[in-house]
């Protein structure tokens, strides 16, 4: 019997001893399951192959991302060793120590910020905004776009009808008036003997999804959340006759203009109804565009693309992420070389191949790039002038704030404009308070 | 005063019986003790405790997602603030509304169904299987279910309505007016039968021989349901709406799945409420105040409704 457990425990042990021996050399990434999710997997080969170490993913859907990671930060979990978070995370990372600096070793290894598109940096690598405190690297940029039914804009019968509704040429929208008259036109339109409808917006009440679309409206008004010169005073900013007037026009577009029942709907759900032929045009983040392109249905010469349409002036609601290395990780050093790895133009040019959104200026200042994908003009257009939601520390709660006014306004059709904005002013000026930054 | 010695206590001491032997090992008392003690510890650890803990934070500012925050005592300005703000009541209106509703529903549709499959018709064996099928669904698998029926392009039941209306657009789940009775109709689909299934049990335990007697004396079959089978099902009755209440009180899966609380905040319960506070929003001292009152007023609810309920019974 002695004999027994003798062998047993060997056995145990050496089960033990490989096992950590097979936990060296790996690491972690964790990141939203999409599309570019695929790319960065592939991506990922090049590095195991360089250096041996093997690299496992975990993806988690968009609806429940936040919840999971920032769950698993805030538990200080080892799971991660990789982190692409939320732009709107950094703050949260940085100072509660969830993600390590990285300008020591950005120094050390001559990794230069000059070196990415000043945008991707501001918003994806620094915390305090526009300091030169590094806590990501640039990984992926995106922006919120649109697509549209290329096809159908080309149809006589529909381009005839449409000159003759509002006396212009039909053409992609390039201001929020164009784009409220072209979803008109298509709304409850016969094409091919189907009914159509005019635009799949953000309305997600759970997570993000209504605040990401409404601030495509907000940006292209040029509101501002709060007051330059005096942080934290809203009023007057995030509540201006602009902010109202961006509002009701996005309230306007959900109510005449979305197929029936779209009053949940973020990414997939509005991917979707592009893709059966429900509507002529989506909001989405160009990180779906590649797959747009390549789709059967949909794909080619179907779609076109254009940016956030203007009102006051042209910006895009950010997207995208930078990659972190997650303090709590036993395997900051392998982290640190994936990030040294991934920061080389020549493996950012081949990101950007995979379907991933490079911000290096390397692959988007070659000649070549604008031409490089049908979307690839817009993207640049859209990235030059993006506009982030708070990234404080507290942005969950500022966020769930906004969802809640939002989605009570524009969907259940509550109140005004002007109360939904007081009320999200209401709601923020507590979280800043109760933080000490008012 | 007897001598030790007088003849009277010497014969006492002969007639009392010996003391019993001491036994070796633990007492009754000790031994129940030990056989309790590790229930009352794991009842004090995954109970008491964390009762405790809940109610000594909703005094302070904790959040969760702050490591080493300097945690302040707040005395009651939580409780303050919860009653203070609109969208708590709010909240508190819509699980009151979904509550009340799913209540009656489902009291009066299962007892209905309850008093047709006790009339042990042809085929009611195979009613009852089809009926109870729903209470043995999962509420989230339910709620993502009828998503799909509420879906107002494809969906079945949009369909059937708009046969009917006319309406091409209807959709019960983003109207602000219909979502709250979706979750209603939702609630009383999947959980009738379980009332269904007490109310049969009630039914089928009054004694034949009071209504062969009732029948005797000429009492018309409204006054035998009157007088006999409601007083009889009564205590049964009351149960569901017990169990039925304190967990339609706790919803909050199948609402998520089928509304996530909106259309804006029209579905938004209490539960839901209190998990966008404590685990979205990271207010974890806020959110347990909310959870006190919360557990107060089950509680409170379910402890004169008991009182009421062993009245009936005593009856």
């Amino acid at each position: 019997m002695k004999r027994l457990m003798t062998a047993a425990c060997a056995l145990a042990m050496g089960l033990g001893v490989s096992a950590a021996e097979a936990q060296e050399g790996e690491l972690t990434l964790c990141w939203a399951a999409w599309d570019p999710a695929n790319a960065l997997q592939e991506l990922g080969k090049d590095f195991t192959q360089k250096t041996g170490i093997e690299m496992n993913y975990e993806f988690v859907p968009w609806t429940s991302f936040a919840d999971r990671f920032l769950n698993e930060l805030n538990s200080q979990g080892k799971l991660c060793d990789l982190m692409i978070g939320d732009s709107q995370w950094l703050g949260l990372g940085a100072e509660f120590g969830h993600y390590v600096q990285l300008n020591d070793f950005f120094e050390q290894e001559g990794i230069s910020m000059d070196d990415f598109l000043p945008a991707g940096v501001y918003n994806y690598a620094t915390w305090p905004k526009g300091s030169e405190n590094y806590w990501a690297l640039p990984a992926m940029g995106d922006a919120v776009g649109y697509v549209y039914r290329k096809d159908w804009f080309a149809m006589p019968e529909i381009r005839e009808a449409f000159q003759a509704e509002y006396g212009r040429e039909l053409a992609p929208p390039e201001t929020w008036d164009e784009l409220l008259e072209t979803a008109k036109f298509f709304q409850g339109r016969e094409i091919d003997g189907q009914t159509r409808y005019g635009i799949a917006l953000y309305t997600e009440r759970g997570s993000e999804g209504i605040t990401m679309g409404v601030t495509n409206a907000l940006y292209a008004w040029d509101v501002e959340y709060d007051n330059p010169d005096q942080p934290y005073e809203m009023e007057g900013y995030f509540n201006s006759e602009a902010a109202v007037e961006a509002l009701e026009a996005y309230k306007e577009l959900y109510e005449c203009c979305t197929p029936p029942g779209h009053s949940d709907a973020y990414m997939v759900d509005n991917l979707d109804a592009y893709k059966s032929g429900q509507t002529a045009m989506q909001m989405n983040f160009f990180a779906f565009f590649p797959g747009i392109a390549k789709d059967e249905a949909v794909g080619g010469e179907v779609s076109g693309f254009f940016v956030n349409p203007s009102a006051k002036t042209e910006a895009s609601v950010l997207g995208g992420q930078g990659i972190s290395v997650v303090s709590y990780s036993d395997n900051k050093d392998d982290a640190l070389e994936y990030i040294k790895w991934f920061a080389q133009p020549d493996v950012q040019q081949r990101w950007w191949d995979l379907g991933g959104y490079s911000v290096h200026k390397a692959v988007l200042e070659d000649p070549g790039f604008v031409d490089s994908q049908p979307f690839a003009g817009q993207f640049l257009e859209a990235m030059s002038n993006v506009r982030d939601f708070w990234q404080e520390p507290t942005y969950a709660e500022l966020l769930q704030s906004m969802q809640r006014h939002m989605h009570d306004y524009i969907v259940a059709d509550q109140g005004t404009a002007q109360e939904a904005l007081d009320a999200t002013i209401e709601d923020w000026d507590f979280t800043f308070e109760s933080v000490g930054k008012k | 005063m007897n001598a030790p010695d007088h003849p009277d206590t010497v014969r006492a001491a002969e007639a009392a019986p010996p003391p019993p032997p001491r036994r070796r090992g633990l007492s009754d008392r000790a031994l129940a003790w030990v056989f309790i003690a590790p229930v009352i510890a794991l009842l004090l650890a995954i109970n008491i405790f964390p009762l405790l803990w809940n109610i000594w934070l909703s005094f302070t500012n904790y959040r969760a997602n702050r490591p080493g925050m300097d945690v302040r005592g707040m005395g009651t300005g939580n409780y303050e603030r919860l009653l203070g703000q609109d969208d708590v009541w709010e909240s508190l209106q819509h699980t009151a509304h979904f509550v009340t509703w799913s209540l009656f529903f489902q009291v009066v549709i299962g007892f209905a169904l309850a008093w047709l499959i006790n009339k042990q018709f042809r085929g009611s064996g195979l009613w009852t299987t089809l009926i109870v099928l729903p209470m043995m669904l999962s509420p989230a698998v339910v709620g993502t279910f009828w998503t799909y029926l509420y879906q107002p392009q494809v969906g079945i039941f949009n369909a059937i309505v708009g046969f009917f209306t006319g309406s091409t657009h209807f959709s019960m789940i983003a109207d602000r007016d219909l979502a709250p009775w979706a979750i209603v109709l939702v609630d009383t689909w999947m959980w009738t039968p379980f009332v269904m299934l007490i109310c049969l049990a009630g039914l089928r335990s009054v004694p034949q021989d009071l209504y062969e007697a009732a029948e005797i004396d000429g009492a018309s079959p409204l006054r035998q349901f009157v007088t006999i089978t409601l007083p009889m099902v009564l205590p049964f009755l009351m149960l569901a709406v017990l169990f039925r209440g304190i967990e339609n009180f706790k919803m909050f899966d199948m609402v998520v799945e089928l509304t996530s609380g909106g259309p804006g905040s029209v579905t938004e319960l209490a539960n839901i409420f209190l998990k966008r506070e404590a685990f979205e929003k990271w207010r974890t001292g806020y959110a347990a105040a909310l959870a006190v009152i919360l557990f107060v007023t089950v509680f409170g609810f379910a402890n004169i409704y008991v009182k009421a309920w062993n009245t009936v019974k005593q009856r």
